[in-house]
């Protein structure tokens, strides 16, 4: 049956129909609907794990013990469970385990383009790489059988053109009926990596990449497309799709197992062709092990190593080397008006409970220096400021104008502990760090814990709004709800706080500016760690709405104090400020009312 | 048959962008086309830029389409018509709603938004096949202002060669039962004011 999937829903799809039983993931685009699929399926156990390292091992787990397990996330997700991906490849499986990892070149949605091929390589892990939806699809089943007879796990990779776009998918597979699992095998010289065990599984990783590469040479997804052998191109994943369209009439290589390499299809293929071409998206991976082999190859010389390709770079780039001739299209690509579009960058919504900390933060001169007018902070020259470290999460975007509260971003978890870092190097600004509660649960405990062992005196702000916002609201173990959408155990982040030996914990309402700025003045003027836990429910998830306010016109006298919050629901209209009725979500949040000085903005019926 | 439509459609995060680019993609590969789409949302749940690109053909390859390359262009929103011009093929059809929504970059650091005037100007430079309605107004008439995504598909398909009836069930399989009657006469509605523009053209 023809269906219409994206990369992620073929890819759960393929791996329910190959029989996986347990998926485990932490959320993180643009990997997060291949867990949400898994999770609508109701004989698969699924679950949102505490992280990424937390994911890997719980697939791991399942896989030791002789079921199919699936484990999906982000490509900087693989960092935080790097430890365990190397683990697996070193003990091996019993139970096909695939590990999804989903690239995000361009950086739609991330802080970085790492090429995650190179873990592939790095951890002697095989890959596959999928160049359209039904690749996704259909390549599951073999991933798991290879996983079993390698004895390794097998890594698929996507990027954001695959996991999110839609592609026809012919469905052909069934599940498969699946009985309770095998008795367990004791075997410690294959599980427990003493080094007298581990020794002898080194060479058994290098062995099964020898023979990885001998079954890729067969591998039926691997494909020759015959044109003209002037130009014979070498491509995987989308950039395939663009080189395709890029180059209709060349000779294709199309390869959906990019490690090991099939050297003996490249090399025929290569004796085929005048010029032989690599086109791939970030480092030039294959290019380069080709290069290795002895073949005459181009790749990086011609097309981007940064931010995603499409075909009218790849047609670019092969202009540019003379490669082939004609005129650049997309002649009009310049931008009609003279003047500069305004942007419409993404905000903190209309509700949000980040919205009362971050104005605080930002009034009480916590962030870059010199963003915000003198006149908006009331300080004198000369008047100290204080740092802002941050995490990643919606609350993020509060370093956009007109908040300006934060100084850092750097990974998951480092809030926390690049604060207690500027501490203890001396610096004599005070420090916050701010970070959300699913990520306060990813990583950020460590960094607590660490806090309180070493004695910093350091304010830690829990911004919770009770869900994974940012990736589309998924729960968390501090969230009380699970995958499967049910009622789950919730960790008292409070509680925590205070079990960790932190004296000084304060839960607050994310909408009282008084309360949030009495709280961060006195907690950040004491010599003790302290937390606040500023809680709030996210407007979008809970799907808050409400009689909107509006604005007095009589009393309101422009000042525009109200625009200072960053809330998308305020404008200008003429010289007064006018809310947008259907964007205010009213009287759950009032942070407008709260900021303006000469009470204009009111409820409806007053 | 057709050989190859691409579309970009484009609005502001929350629109329904997406919404109505996952009907028109099912609804033409219902009718037997092969269908790609990629949309572009950042990290914005509300309030950004969202584009969506949907290439209809005999064989689609890259999911993206290329600058100056889209047959249609169906914005949402004026100013994000503009934005988004660049793809579009000169004498393409776009289709762009009056409406503005004003991003805090004009309220606060007081960027220019365009006026209808400068909206059409922009266009007219690429295309001399430019409606701009009052899609989001027209559909606000109808009883739901969010109508306006499904409006604009109807004014697209006057356009294309997919049945009326992949148009309508794909409407009714994507959009709750209580919003089936607003949404199938917004769909008509757009008919119609393409259908009367075509006439005003031809006279």
């Amino acid at each position: 049956m023809k269906q219409l999937l994206s990369g992620n829903e073929a890819i759960a799809r393929g791996a329910y129909h190959a029989g996986v039983q347990v998926a485990s993931a932490y959320p993180g685009t643009p990997s997060t609907e291949i867990l949400e699929n898994m999770a609508g399926y109701e004989d698969v156990y699924a679950e949102w794990s505490t992280n990424e390292k937390v994911a890997m091992e719980v697939g791991l787990g399942a896989a030791t013990g002789g079921v199919r397990a699936l484990v999906s996330m982000k490509h900087v997700g693989l960092n935080v469970a790097a430890d365990a991906f190397f683990g697996a490849s070193n003990v091996g499986v019993r139970g096909g385990l695939v590990v999804v990892c989903a690239d995000d070149p361009g950086m739609h949605s991330s802080q970085n383009e790492q090429d995650n091929r190179h873990y592939a390589r790095f951890a002697k892990v095989p890959m596959l790489e999928p160049s359209n939806s039904q690749e996704a699809y259909s390549i599951m089943a073999p991933a798991f059988s290879l996983s079993e007879e390698l004895d390794s796990p097998i890594m698929v990779r996507t990027t954001t053109r695959i996991s999110h776009a839609k592609s026809v998918v012919d469905v052909n597979g069934d599940r498969p009926e699946l009985g309770p699992p095998p008795p367990f095998i004791h075997s410690p010289s294959k599980y427990v990596m003493v080094p007298s065990y581990a020794r002898p599984r080194h060479p058994l990783a290098e062995q099964r990449i020898l023979r990885a590469a001998q079954l890729f040479e067969e591998f039926p997804f691997n494909e020759v497309i015959w044109g003209d052998r002037k130009l014979g191109i070498i491509s995987a994943g989308v950039a395939y799709q663009y080189a395709r369209e890029a180059f209709p009439q060349a000779s294709f290589l199309k390869l959906v197992t990019t490690y090991p390499l099939p050297q003996q299809l490249i090399r025929s293929f290569a004796a085929e062709v005048e010029t032989l071409l690599v086109v791939e998206e970030l480092d030039p991976f294959m290019e380069e092990i080709i290069k290795s082999m002895g073949i005459a190859v181009e790749g990086k010389s011609m097309f981007p190593i940064t931010g995603e390709l499409n075909t009218h770079i790849v047609l670019q780039g092969a202009m540019k080397a003379n490669l082939i001739s004609g005129t650049q299209q997309g002649a009009a690509a310049t931008t009609p008006t003279s003047k500069p579009l305004p942007p419409r960058p993404p905000l903190l919504c209309p509700g949000c409970p980040h919205r009362g900390a971050a104005y605080v933060l930002s009034r009480l001169r916590f962030g870059p220096k010199g963003s915000i007018p003198q006149a908006k902070v009331g300080g004198r020259k000369g008047k100290e400021w204080h740092i802002a470290t941050s995490d990643i999460g919606c609350y993020t975007l509060m370093v956009y104008s007109p908040l300006f509260a934060i100084d850092s971003c750097v990974c998951m978890g480092a809030s926390i502990t690049l604060a207690h870092g500027l501490e203890k190097a001396g610096v004599a600004e005070k420090t916050v760090s701010v970070l959300g509660d699913s990520t306060f649960m990813h990583t950020g405990i460590p960094g607590l814990v660490n806090m309180v062992y070493n004695r910093s005196h350091s304010t830690v702000i829990i911004l919770d709004n009770q869900t994974t916002a940012m990736t589309g609201h998924q729960g968390h173990p501090a969230s009380g709800r699970s995958a499967k959408n049910e009622q789950a155990p919730k960790v008292d982040m409070a509680e925590l706080a205070r079990g960790i030996g932190v004296k000084d914990v304060n839960v607050i309402s994310a909408f009282n500016l008084k309360e949030i700025e009495e709280t961060i003045r006195r907690c950040t003027a004491n010599d003790e760690p302290s937390v606040i836990v500023v809680q709030g429910p996210c407007p979008l998830y809970e799907r808050i709405s409400g009689t909107a306010f509006r604005v007095n016109e009589e009393r309101c006298n422009g000042c525009k104090l109200c625009l200072d919050i960053g809330c998308p629901a305020i404008t200008f209209d003429g010289d007064k400020a006018y809310i947008v009725p259907p964007m205010c979500v009213g009287e759950s949040c009032s942070l407008c009312v709260q900021v303006c000085a000469r009470k204009a903005i009111e409820k409806e019926s007053d | 048959m057709l050989k190859k439509v691409d579309i970009l459609m484009t609005g502001v995060g929350g629109q329904g962008v997406i919404m109505a680019s996952d009907i028109l993609t099912t609804a033409a590969l219902a009718t037997g086309y092969d269908v790609k789409k990629t949309d572009s949302l950042g990290m914005a749940q509300r309030g950004g830029s969202v584009t969506s690109h949907v290439r209809i053909g005999e064989k689609v390859f890259s999911p993206m389409i290329p600058p100056g390359g889209a047959d249609f262009l169906v914005s949402y929103e004026r100013l994000e018509a503009v934005r988004s011009l660049a793809l579009l093929r000169p004498d393409g059809i776009a289709i762009v709603d009056s409406v503005a929504v004003t991003p805090l970059s004009v309220t606060i650091d007081g960027y220019h938004y365009p006026s209808i005037d400068e909206v059409r100007e922009s266009l007219s430079a690429i295309t001399q096949r430019a409606y701009v309605l009052p899609a989001m107004e027209m559909a606000t008439k109808l009883g739901n202002p969010r109508a306006s995504s499904v409006l604009c598909l109807g004014f697209l398909s006057v356009f294309l060669e997919l049945p009326e009836q992949s148009w309508f069930d794909e409407i009714r399989r994507h959009l709750p039962s209580r919003l089936h009657d607003v949404n199938l006469a917004a769909f008509n509605a757009g008919v119609e004011a393409a259908q009367q523009s075509r006439k005003d053209e031809g006279e």
